[in-house]
């Protein structure tokens, strides 16, 4: 029999984590800090109108571009917000999550050989869908003296006259950074001079706790050559709905739009309706959920410190990043002895690429009480290792 | 009050058990700045007091509640501010409150049993001037109290990772 796996599948990389995974499946009570999803359930009024529209029939593919009270819901937001710009019947496209959203935002502007810049700790999908579409995933190394955010030396370092495109995805998965307007401007003044494409995954963007998050489509120039990726699974806690969108300047939304009708028809219906009411009735229980985020990011990073897991301020996502340097072990190592002895799973930074090993990702989206808990377990841990 | 007394009271709301410690990492002030604030929200009554949600049921206590409705013929001048305040004093009454609608005011009552809740009601309540008529609900089950759902719910099952 002939070998049937194509090229492209075959040089993309199996999960990270698989044997942590299964480890941590044939463990009990094991307190996970390695799930990059919100703990809460979706608010009740959400899933009522999830069901609702159920109950009525709203079982139906939707147009290919989305519902349109949704696409004009979501453009008033992003105007309102971030002041962003997209018309609702031309420049936004509803996916099924960010996750479909950003591969046919990489599969709409990649040719083979281009290169595509990622902002390295990178998330563990970026290069994979670089690399389906023919590209060649360029890391550019953030690193944790400049608070893990993109600067703009580090980025022309990695520029090249193959460059074509650079994904950011900030706030960060997995280090919490966030980008300020000045540290926006330094870049964007790159992205304009060689001609580069932006695809911005800002599906963090409402968990951000100190200050306000700036979308950089709304920067200088920035916007004609931004593809804006946004969804509503962490914000309202909606991670099981499959709910994102893409918003892009006509041309780019129109390349996007026809991959998605192709390979995706449309997002989930019912999960449409969802969002909506999310979007209209969900912003008290969002802030809720942030400012609940926001006091378990404060108890856990004193926590970390206090303990000598080295950590930086996290301003954004639900991830706190702290260095292992000066325990003796690799991340990989701390990770998974911190697994089988203290049963607290946490998730090596090396997943993240070379430029982040040395780091364990740590979502604080467990209650607190459980995150109590794995402190106590990762104290008694560091205790033993300085033994 | 600012942003940082509404999350204090946020947090000792969901758990008054909160020590100044540990409200002080969570709201980004020191703790002596949290003494302080909570001393002066106590002072001006805003907090009233730390109290504990029981499952008064699940405890096996034998207490029946009611909620009492009551149509009121108003004071001149004192509306119905002077006959509330007579009724609030009874240690029976958890709750009382002023409505719209059918009835004008509203009560929580707690007794050993129906029979002690009906008791109370004929012959401490009704029979004050200015009542004209009660309406008793004997309240049969509690599936929510303070915000604190009573049902038993599995969680969805999660991950152990997910990126």
């Amino acid at each position: 029999m002939r070998d049937f796996i194509s090229e492209r599948a075959r040089a993309i990389p199996p999960s990270g984590i698989r044997k942590f995974f299964d480890l941590a499946l044939s463990m009990e009570g094991v307190i996970s800090l390695g799930v990059g999803e919100p703990d809460f359930a979706t608010p009740w009024n959400i899933c009522e109108s999830g069901i609702y529209s159920i109950e009525q029939g709203g079982t139906s593919y939707t147009s290919n571009r989305g519902l349109k009270p949704l696409l004009e819901a979501l453009s008033r937001y992003l105007r309102e917000h971030y002041s962003l710009a997209y018309a609702p019947e031309s420049e936004l496209i509803i996916t099924t999550g960010v996750s479909e959203a950003l591969d046919i935002a990489i599969r709409a502007v990649v040719n083979p050989g281009d290169e595509v810049l990622v902002t390295e700790p990178i998330y563990v999908s970026y290069p994979p869908c670089v690399t389906l579409a023919g590209g060649r995933a360029v890391p550019v190394p953030c690193p944790a003296d400049g608070q893990f955010r993109l600067k703009p030396d580090c980025l022309m370092e990695k520029v090249t006259g193959k460059s074509k495109v650079l994904i950011i995805n900030f706030p960060n998965n997995p280090t919490g950074a966030v980008m300020r307007r000045e540290d926006l401007k330094g870049i964007a003044d790159i992205v304009t001079d060689h001609d580069l494409l932006l695809i911005s995954d800002e599906v963090y963007a409402e968990l951000t706790y100190d200050g306000s998050h700036v979308s950089p489509a709304a920067i200088g120039d920035l916007h004609e050559r931004t593809i804006t990726l946004n969804g509503f699974s962490k914000a309202y806690a909606m991670t099981g709905w499959r709910i994102g969108y893409l918003c892009a300047p006509r041309e780019l939304c129109d390349a996007a739009l026809k991959i998605h009708q192709y390979v995706m028809l449309c997002a989930p219906a019912m999960a449409q309706v969802a969002a909506l009411e999310a979007i209209r009735n969900g912003e008290e229980e969002k802030d809720r959920m942030v400012r609940e985020y926001r006091v378990r990011r404060n108890l856990f990073v004193e926590a970390l410190n206090r303990i000598g897991l080295e950590c930086h301020v996290p301003e954004g996502a639900f991830y706190a990043f702290p260095s292992v340097e000066g325990t003796g072990l690799s991340d990989t190592e701390f990770a998974e002895q911190l697994l089988k002895e203290e049963r607290v799973a946490v998730v090596p930074g090396s997943v993240f690429g070379d430029g982040a090993a040395g780091h364990l990702r740590c979502a604080y989206a467990v209650s607190r009480k459980d995150l109590g808990e794995a402190v106590l377990r990762m104290e008694r841990f560091m205790g033993r290792l300085k033994a | 009050m600012d942003e940082k007394d509404l999350l204090l009271l946020h947090l000792l709301e969901e758990n008054s058990r909160l020590g100044a410690e540990e409200l002080a990492a969570m709201t980004e002030i020191s703790p002596a700045d949290v003494k302080c604030r909570i001393a002066e929200l106590e002072n001006e009554r805003i907090i009233r007091r730390y109290a504990t949600v029981v499952d008064w049921e699940k405890a096996g206590d034998g207490e029946v509640s009611a909620i009492i409705e009551l149509k009121v013929s108003p004071e001149r001048d004192f509306g119905y501010d002077r006959i509330a305040e007579r009724i609030a004093r009874f240690n029976q009454v958890r709750a009382l409150r002023l409505i719209t609608g059918a009835y004008d005011l509203q009560l929580v009552v707690t007794g050993k049993n129906m029979q002690d809740v009906a008791r109370f009601v004929s012959e401490h309540i009704a029979p004050m001037d200015r009542i004209r008529e009660t309406a008793t609900h004997i309240i049969m089950k509690t599936y929510k109290e303070n915000g604190d759902s009573f049902f038993e719910r599995e969680g969805a099952e999660r991950l152990p990772y997910s990126f």
